[in-house]
């Protein structure tokens, strides 16, 4: 809603992070159109972290352009700050804090209004059917209901680009399908999804993937047209294809 | 709702909600003034006395009676001769011994000097020379007095030594006390919170947000803040309550030095939290890079001229030493920034590295 319709969420080109002597992201060019769910896949260590990271604006390229929700990321990180959302590897929210707290810090954080907090704090809630549980500390509650929490919150403010580093993972195949549902609503409602995921059916909900190989972009196109382009059968497959050369090296 | 008050507010609530450290770092300061006030001081009550007495008599009584009326002396035996005193000092059943001349009474009256000497177990050579400083003291107060009604009245004790008139260590721990609660607090606390949201994540999403780096750091620490300075004002009333140490210079000189040195060692604890990853390390990081050279090396305890010149030198560049060089100044010798300068200087100092340092390295994970 928040970004025209066609319009470029996220452009980049020739990106480069170097640390020290070692290529972290190497040269990657690619563009994220709005309201795509764009899968970001990789092995470990393959540098999508990394991207997600000067993407987001953590960390800054070494060389190489870049552009979030049209600002530049060398120079209006600030702006591209309000414009997304984040949900890190790690758990995004306060374990101590109540549901409730939680959602109030971060509407206080990215200044919404107390009507705005109030309406979207009620809305959220009852889509994830938390309104008994909003006064309980995040740490009781089940994994599977953290992320989906966390997830809302990263849309709080409505955000016209989410970055999501790899949110389903340790989850139950039944909640991370709901994830996915959580994911296409936001994305039905014009939100771009910026999605890092190791679970290979998951890159099939895409609309396109990307698949990093030490530092590069080794393919780019939608599950189909990866699979054709390739010869696979499965994402999976194509997965391990790629990836494998790299792994046998470093070993 | 300004996003600041609410990250005010979230720190807030991670100190109430985590009880049991809120409990330490309230407790833990009052507890340990207590500690060093009774059990550490080095001040000792209640010494074993034996007095030998050849020849007893009116005035020999009185000094008898004045040694039993402090709390530092409880009369364990009254001796003819001395011939007891090393089997009793060897079994431990006296720690000291005053030993009156023959004619002690005698040569009083007459204005001769009446000798007295004053023995003491130095087997720990502090309370040793604390047992002898107090025996004299009772002396020469016996002696001021007597004077005062008979005129030139002389007693001549053996071994004067330099006596410390408020006889009390209490006075000189609990300047290093703020010294030692504000590092626990400011450095540690920091220390360990930052790295906790580092380690849960949730600092990254507070990096992302469109909150400014110095804001997220200002918001961590003025909770901590807040505590360090409620916990310092315990620590000089209850200083003052139970253990009447003095605050004779300007409260307000204090605290205010007291903010400068909680800031040095807030960005101690920055600059500790920007070097670790987990809550571990920072926690060991904080006790050996903050805890201790301000217990060993600040002149708290230990006081740093019996130390060697490499520990002396060492001593220069801890905060701490400063610090509780001021607070001492204010407190007992009652002295305001006219004297106190050059020390207010030197925190002063280190604090704008370390606030640099701090910052500076903030940033760099940034970028």
């Amino acid at each position: 809603m928040t970004a025209a319709p066609n319009a470029t969420a996220i452009e980049a080109h020739e990106l480069t992070r170097r640390f020290g002597s070692f290529t972290a992201v190497d040269q990657i060019t690619f563009d994220v159109a709005a309201g795509e769910v764009f899968g970001f896949l990789g092995a470990n260590g393959a540098g999508k972290t990394t991207a997600i990271r000067i993407l987001t604006g953590l960390l800054s390229p070494s060389s190489g352009t870049a552009r979030v929700a049209g600002h530049d990321v060398y120079t209006e990180s600030e702006a591209i700050k309000r414009r997304i959302g984040y949900m890190s590897q790690k758990f995004s929210l306060y374990e101590d804090l109540t549901i409730r707290e939680n959602i109030r810090l971060y509407g206080g954080i990215y200044d919404l209004s107390k009507d705005e907090l109030r309406d979207r704090t009620e809305r959220m809630l009852a889509r994830l059917g938390l309104e008994q549980s909003a006064g309980t500390q995040v740490r009781s509650l089940p994994l599977g209901w953290r992320q989906k929490l966390a997830f809302s919150v990263a849309l709080l403010h409505e955000p016209s680009i989410v970055f999501l580093d790899e949110p389903t993972s340790g989850v139950d195949p039944i909640t991370r399908r709901q994830f996915w549902e959580l994911i296409y609503e936001a994305a039905a409602r014009g939100t771009t999804v910026f999605v890092t995921t190791h679970y290979m059916d998951e890159a099939e909900y895409c609309d396109r993937i990307s698949i990093m190989v030490a530092g590069r972009i080794g393919a780019l196109g939608t599950p189909a047209e990866l699979r054709q382009r390739f010869g696979v059968e499965s994402m999976d497959e194509l997965f391990v294809r790629l990836a494998r050369p790299t792994a046998s090296a470093a070993s | 709702m300004s996003a600041f008050a609410g990250l005010l507010r979230k720190e807030g609530l991670h100190i109430l909600r985590d009880r049991r450290t809120l409990l330490v770092v309230i407790f833990m300061p009052i507890l340990q003034v207590v500690l060093f006030g009774y059990a550490i001081r080095t001040d000792i009550s209640d010494i074993r006395l034996a007095i030998v007495d050849p020849s007893p008599d009116a005035s020999t009584l009185e000094l008898r009676n004045r040694f039993s009326a402090t709390d530092a002396f409880r009369i364990v035996s009254v001796l003819p001769n001395v011939a007891p005193l090393d089997g009793l000092f060897a079994s431990g059943a006296i720690q000291e011994a005053v030993v009156l001349e023959g004619d002690f009474a005698n040569r009083l009256s007459r204005g001769l000097p009446a000798r007295v000497l004053v023995v003491a177990d130095a087997s720990e050579p502090n309370s040793g020379s604390a047992m002898q400083s107090y025996a004299f003291a009772v002396i020469q107060s016996y002696e001021r007095d007597l004077a005062t009604r008979a005129g030139s009245v002389r007693i001549a004790a053996e071994a004067r030594m330099r006596f410390n008139p408020t006889r009390a260590s209490s006075n000189l721990f609990v300047p290093g006390l703020i010294a030692f609660v504000l590092t626990v607090i400011s450095a540690l606390m920091t220390a360990i919170s930052l790295t906790r949201e580092k380690e849960t994540g949730t600092m990254e999403i507070l990096l992302v947000s469109p909150l400014r780096p110095f804001e997220i750091i200002i918001g961590k620490v003025l909770a901590y803040l807040v505590i360090g300075f409620v916990s310092v004002l315990f620590v000089v009333a209850e200083a003052r309550l139970i253990f009447n140490v003095p605050l004779r210079g300007s409260l307000f000189l204090l605290l205010g030095e007291g903010l400068l040195y909680i800031l040095t060692s807030l960005s101690l604890g920055i600059l500790i939290s920007s070097r670790t990853s987990s809550q571990r390390v920072a926690m060991i990081g904080a006790l050996a890079g903050t805890m201790l050279p301000t217990i060993l090396l600040s002149g708290f305890i230990f006081p740093l001229e019996s130390m060697p010149w490499p520990l002396r030198a060492i001593a220069n560049v801890i905060p701490a030493k400063w610090f509780v060089m001021i607070a001492r100044g204010i407190m007992l010798k009652g002295i305001g920034l006219e004297y106190l300068w050059p020390q207010t200087l030197v925190l002063l100092g280190m604090t704008v590295v370390l606030v640099a340092a701090a910052t500076r390295s903030f940033r760099i994970r940034l970028a």
